[in-house]
């Protein structure tokens, strides 16, 4: 009975597929924990030089034992300077391992990433290619040229140091020359920016002390501190209440006039993006399947699953017996069908989703969408 | 914080009551004959008039065995609040006070030994001598006998800790790595085997087929080596058998919180933030690891002082341990009474040593009144 559930697999099975990823892990790690190498590995070029990230066909892999789980497949977007790059999609799809590929903090051994580039433009005007990075030369540009702000602020912190000596360590870790003097200074003046009103007390607190707003800011504070070029914001607002959400989305309004840099914000509350992001990029079981501007994804959602997420954000003034949801479920991820991932929830599905996964079309200079819908259209004004 | 100190030594003295309660009871209502019936079990069954009957019965009483545990133990809850603790039924040791006696021929030609006091009382032309004083106290037999254990346990704890603990660090930041199954397949070997066990296994190995180092005691007047040296080489195979029991525990411990750190948010924080691996670890996760162990501290004050029961009967070291085992088969209740309430009372003193410290390592933790 079990072995007709796909779903099944047998101790034996198990066995040989660990021990397959434990050769394959092993692989990517001792590439990653290599001395010496050479820049020439990890250098590379951007396609365009207004882009300060490029993430191109960009796989990121958990080799569990039950399967590979392509938690990323194929992701090609970038980033440019100077802009909010929103980063939408349901639970799972991916939006988190994309950006932590980008910080190359996917949990080991099991996750790696197993294939594509991520064109990072340094300050020092050399681009980098992130995803063949050894991990001592990465940890130069963590925290000084991205940073990241987490989703859980609660947890985010060592509880047993003080947010000073948290802040401090940043700046000691990354500007030469530091002194402690500078390194309290510069963490003074970051938790004022971030809208702390009393810093100097905050400064020698313990984030138990603090409330998750607070401890956001802190979060906020550690990330603007050696002044990145990119700061990458995984779901900063999930985790507090809706009055402190608006707050920490108006801090963060405010942080983009002050630095000169990019952020990659990762969502799945649309409201956030709406307001924030100048392009987003909607992913779905690990691909990206529509990308552009804010306006043209909300005022023209193309892909059926864009709608559908418009649709299922509750509106203001409007009454609905029911508020809509996507029918079904993702499917199995270690187990991907080949056609498009969105068909069997698609209410919009045609004779061609049964065929391969559909390519990104190209609707306009800034507007992309995967979806053979479009595909068909394009060939129809054609003809 | 005093207020809370001293509230908290307040409940440990009920504690300690209660503990006292059912020790004792435990003792007295153990099957089989007490002590003095079982010493006499030969004479009491070849008994034919009834004598030896009357004879154990009065020893019963100067032994306080003759009336009901409750009753027995009121009695002996008396007599420590006296700070009597009682004397040891089957120990005696040296007091290390001495009976000063000299010998003198009288006019009849006999010889005549009389005990003084002071240096005056000798006459002119005397021999004297000293004789040790044995005492059976057992706040001095716990005395005398914890000194030896204490030392082993330190030594192996000391060990124990220097061990266990990098290994267990190790271990979590090479998880599933060649050497995380080396290390834990080892530890739960040592885990698995019991003490006596592997006790008797190294005294076949090294000291019975290879003759590498002794088997019994503490020294050998024939070995030619000062003291110490000679000690620690009796040491070393009790020593060995516990460090190998007991790291297994408290590396596993150590890996578990390890990885329970080193998956916690705050280090993907710090990693994020550019530290190296080594920072990361050592300095982010290695002190939020160390909270959990904080609570081994309760466990580690009476162990230290408690000996080790069995270690020291395998390798036939006269610490406290030992004689624990002794009493506790031959039911020598004063001594297994103070011996319990000796732990008893570390235990106590060790909760609240954890919970103090506690508060050092975890600024979260804040000791009210």
């Amino acid at each position: 009975m079990a072995k007709k559930d796909s779903h099944y697999i047998s101790a034996k099975d198990m066995r040989a597929i660990a021990k397959e990823n434990r050769r394959i892990t092993r692989a990517f790690e001792k590439k990653k924990a290599r001395k010496n190498i050479p820049e020439s590995e990890y250098l590379s070029e951007m396609k365009d030089e207004n882009n300060i990230v490029e993430f191109d066909d960009l796989k990121t892999y958990f080799y569990t034992d039950v399967g590979t789980v392509k938690a990323v497949d194929g992701v090609t977007f970038s980033v440019p300077q100077g802009t909010v790059v929103g980063v939408v999609g349901e639970s799972g799809c991916g939006k988190s391992v994309t950006s932590l590929s980008l910080m190359q903090l996917v949990q080991g051994p099991s996750g790696q990433i197993s294939g594509g580039e991520i064109r990072f433009k340094a300050s020092d005007g050399k681009t980098y290619n992130i995803a063949q990075m050894p991990t001592n030369v990465m940890n130069r540009l963590r925290g000084k040229e991205i940073a990241m702000i987490f989703q859980e602020p609660m947890t985010s912190l060592n509880p047993i140091f003080k947010i000073g000596q948290q802040l401090d360590e940043v700046v000691l870790l990354h500007e030469a020359g530091a002194t402690a003097e500078r390194a309290k200074a510069r963490s003074i003046e970051m938790l004022g920016l971030v809208g702390i009103s009393d810093p100097e007390r905050i400064y020698g607190q313990y984030p138990h002390e603090l409330s998750g707003g607070m401890r956001q800011r802190v979060m906020i504070a550690m990330a603007l501190s050696c002044e990145p070029r990119l700061i990458v914001a995984d779901e900063p607002t999930t985790a507090l209440d809706v009055t402190i959400q608006a707050q920490i989305l108006d801090l963060f309004r405010n942080i983009r006039e002050k630095i000169n840099g990019s952020i990659m914000l990762i969502t799945h509350d649309l409201g956030v993006i709406a307001e924030m992001a100048d392009y987003v990029v909607v992913m779905y079981a690990g691909r990206v399947i529509e990308q552009g501007t804010a306006e043209e994804i909300f005022k023209n959602p193309m892909h059926p699953y864009t709608v559908g997420l418009q649709k299922s954000k509750p509106v203001v003034n409007q009454k609905v017996d029911r508020l809509y949801s996507i029918p079904g479920s993702v499917p199995n991820p270690v187990d991907m069908p080949t056609y498009c991932y969105f068909r069997d929830r698609c209410e919009r599905a045609c004779e061609a989703c049964a065929g391969e996964y559909p390519e990104m079309y190209q609707v306009s200079p800034t507007h992309k969408v995967a979806c053979h819908l479009w595909d068909s259209k394009k060939k129809e004004g054609n003809e | 914080m005093l207020k809370y100190i001293i509230k908290r030594l307040m409940l440990s003295v009920l504690i300690l009551f209660g503990v006292s309660l059912i020790i004792y009871v435990l003792v007295r209502i153990q099957p089989g004959e007490n002590f003095v019936r079982s010493k006499y079990a030969m004479q009491l069954a070849q008994d034919n008039t009834g004598e030896i009957e009357k004879q154990v019965q009065a020893m019963e009483a100067t032994y306080g065995l003759d009336v009901t545990p409750i009753a027995g133990y009121w009695r002996w809850l008396g007599n420590v609040l006296q700070g009597d603790w009682g004397n040891s039924f089957i120990f005696s040791v040296d007091s290390g006070k001495k009976e000063l006696y000299y010998t003198y021929t009288d006019a009849g030609g006999q010889t005549q030994t009389v005990q003084y006091y002071d240096e005056s009382e000798v006459p002119e032309g005397a021999t004297t001598f000293e004789k040790p004083i044995a005492t059976s106290s057992v706040i001095y037999i716990i005395y005398s006998k914890s000194g030896i254990s204490f030392l082993i346990s330190l030594i192996a704890t000391i060990f124990e800790f220097l061990i266990a603990i990098p290994l267990g660090v190790i271990s979590a930041t090479k998880q599933y790595g060649v050497l995380d199954y080396t290390v834990t397949v080892i530890a739960m070997m040592g885990i698995s085997l019991p003490t006596f066990f592997l006790g008797a296994l190294m005294l076949k190995f090294f000291s019975i087929e290879l003759g590498w180092f002794p088997y019994a005691g503490l020294t050998d007047p024939n070995s030619g080596l000062p003291t110490f040296v000679d000690n620690l080489w009796h040491l070393v195979l009790p020593l060995t058998t516990l460090v190998i029991l007991s790291i297994g525990g408290l590396m596993r411990y150590t890996r578990t919180n390890m990885l329970e750190v080193l998956n916690a948010d705050y280090i993907r924080t710090a990693r994020a933030k550019g530290l190296s691996e080594h920072a990361v670890i050592y300095k982010h996760a290695f002190r939020n690891s160390l909270i959990p162990i904080v609570t081994m501290l309760a466990g580690i004050l009476p162990s230290l002082f408690g000996g080790a029961m069995i270690t020291e009967t395998v390798f036939s070291i006269d610490g406290i341990g030992k004689a624990a085992y002794k009493a506790v088969t031959q039911r020598d209740i004063p001594f297994i009474m103070a011996y319990n309430m000796f732990l008893s009372a570390l235990t106590v003193i060790g909760t609240l040593c954890s919970d103090l410290m506690y508060a050092v390592v975890d600024p979260r933790v804040k000791i009210g009144d």
